[in-house]
């Protein structure tokens, strides 16, 4: 197949559900060990070394998990379309996985970002709960997450559940925009992006590096968790293959 | 000579009149007629829309000025409420008798299909709601400013939400008990027209320009018009083959 070359090996070794548990038992131990330096480091140097806001005084550290779990929970909605998408178009089983995998980390890092955003309110605006776009939008997010895992849990069939849900992760990838830019569009009272790739952040180097410390400390735990459903889930729909028998019986 | 099939023509002069129809209108005057022949089911989204205006008063204070300020949340809400109900029945029946197999594999575009039967059914829930708004806005003591608002608002937003509730519909037609995933599915999708049909109540109320609201209004039913028929299509045949 000369004219397939342009796809690289590995894409195609992706599609192997056992290939795909192999790979990420290796990746599992790195993952987790760096979620767990990061997630410790920073959490200690935000909270302790970190210097304090001067109009929010220490209230604002909960930034350091706020904005981690708000990043991660559009980033989680959009892999979780982009793996249903690839399911959808080369019929990957492994992609339909990721998708399956990510929704309940996707909700429940989602409901994070609203209670943290909900208790960083209370202080600053002096309520709970607004009515803003920002928040709004944020609890679409949420909404879609569990209309998604409500969808997969209804159908049985495994093929057509993940094939029905990555077409509604698909038509939920709309809010995403509106998320992303309901600060910039609407005068709201949540503040604007706290990181861009762009510009520098608006907050002093002793503060933002603690934040990228957490962020990606966040994105290597969501990998960890990703990857332990992932290889539940193929053990669970793989378990009529042999070499699955194999690994259990030993 | 009266007991001939419908689809035939009774005698060479009709004949000459007899025309086949595109996918399009073939399917819009099919859903019509098989409506037509239901009227029962026409109107209990009506009922159930002046039904659901008349809570509020009742349960929450039927004081006209405390009305008049909640008047376009409350018809909005339950327009998009009634859309919704009548939202499961749009693929059943033709699912449940087979009609819906053999529109997938019949050689026409489905987008056209779809799109004529999202129309069928926005003529027979969605205008009928927005005609029949101005009364409950009456009801519900909302300004006579508000209006043309109210009218426009949901002339430009019921179409959007009948697009966005065949995706669910689409989703959900395989399943036994769709009525109530189908909400769940489609009630996130359906916020964002919610709140700029109501905004642009409350704007025509308060004499703000409507032009905004109107503007994104028909942006989302632009983006639903082209977008929608896709994904109802490929949610189709997911629902038929799974």
């Amino acid at each position: 197949m000369a004219d397939k070359k342009w796809m690289p090996r590995w894409f195609y070794q992706l599609a192997s559900p056992r290939w795909c548990y192999d790979i990420t038992g290796k990746l599992l131990p790195f993952f987790a060990i760096a979620a767990v330096v990061m997630l410790v480091a920073g959490a200690v140097w935000a909270l302790v070394f970190a210097p304090a806001d001067y109009q929010q005084g220490n209230s604002f550290r909960i930034i350091y998990i706020h904005v981690p779990a708000s990043i991660l929970a559009q980033s989680c909605y959009m892999l979780m379309a982009v793996a249903g998408a690839i399911g959808l178009i080369w019929k990957m089983k492994v992609a339909d996985m990721v998708a399956k995998s990510c929704a309940p980390i996707g909700a429940t890092i989602a409901i994070l970002s609203l209670a943290t955003g909900a208790i960083w309110g209370k202080p600053t605006w002096g309520s709970w709960w607004v009515w803003d776009a920002r928040l709004t939008s944020m609890l679409i997010l949420f909404f879609l997450y569990l209309g998604i895992i409500a969808l997969n849990s209804a159908i049985e069939n495994a093929q057509t559940a993940a094939q029905s849900t990555a077409v509604l992760a698909l038509v939920g990838l709309v809010n995403i925009p509106i998320i992303k830019y309901s600060v910039d569009w609407w005068n709201t009272l949540h503040q604007p992006a706290t990181f861009t790739l762009t510009e520098r952040p608006a907050m002093p180097s002793e503060m933002w590096v603690p934040l990228l410390v957490m962020v990606i400390g966040f994105y290597c735990f969501f990998a960890v968790a990703m990857m332990l459903r992932l290889r539940n889930e193929i053990i669970q729909r793989e378990r009529r293959s042999s070499w699955v028998r194999d690994l259990i019986t030993g | 000579m009266k007991d001939t099939v419908p689809n035939q023509p009774a005698n060479n002069e009709m004949a000459s009149e007899y025309k086949v129809d595109g996918p399009f209108l073939g399917a819009l005057k099919r859903d019509l007629l098989l409506s037509y022949r239901r009227k029962s089911d026409l109107v209990n989204p009506l009922i159930f829309f002046l039904m659901v205006a008349t809570l509020f008063p009742l349960g929450v204070s039927p004081d006209p000025g405390f009305l008049a300020e909640v008047a376009p949340g409350v018809v909005w809400v339950a327009a998009l409420l009634a859309t919704l109900l009548s939202m499961d029945s749009l693929f059943r029946s033709d699912f449940e008798d087979g009609t819906l197999e053999q529109m997938l594999l019949s050689p026409q575009p489905l987008y056209m299909v779809v799109l004529a039967k999202v129309l069928a059914h926005w003529m027979l829930t969605g205008l009928p709601l927005t005609l029949l708004a101005p009364l409950l806005g009456v009801m519900l003591f909302l300004p006579a400013d508000g209006m043309s608002g109210l009218v426009i608002s949901l002339l430009l937003g019921t179409p959007t939400l009948s697009l966005v509730g065949a995706i669910g519909a689409a989703l959900t037609v395989g399943l036994r008990k769709g009525g109530v995933l189908i909400s769940l599915l489609v009630l996130p999708l359906y916020i964002p027209v919610l709140i700029f049909g109501s905004a642009a109540v409350q704007g025509a109320v308060t004499g703000l320009p409507l032009g905004g609201y109107f503007a994104i209004l028909g942006a989302m039913l632009s983006l639903g018009l082209v977008m929608a028929p896709l994904a109802i299509g490929a949610a189709l045949r997911i629902s038929v083959s799974g």
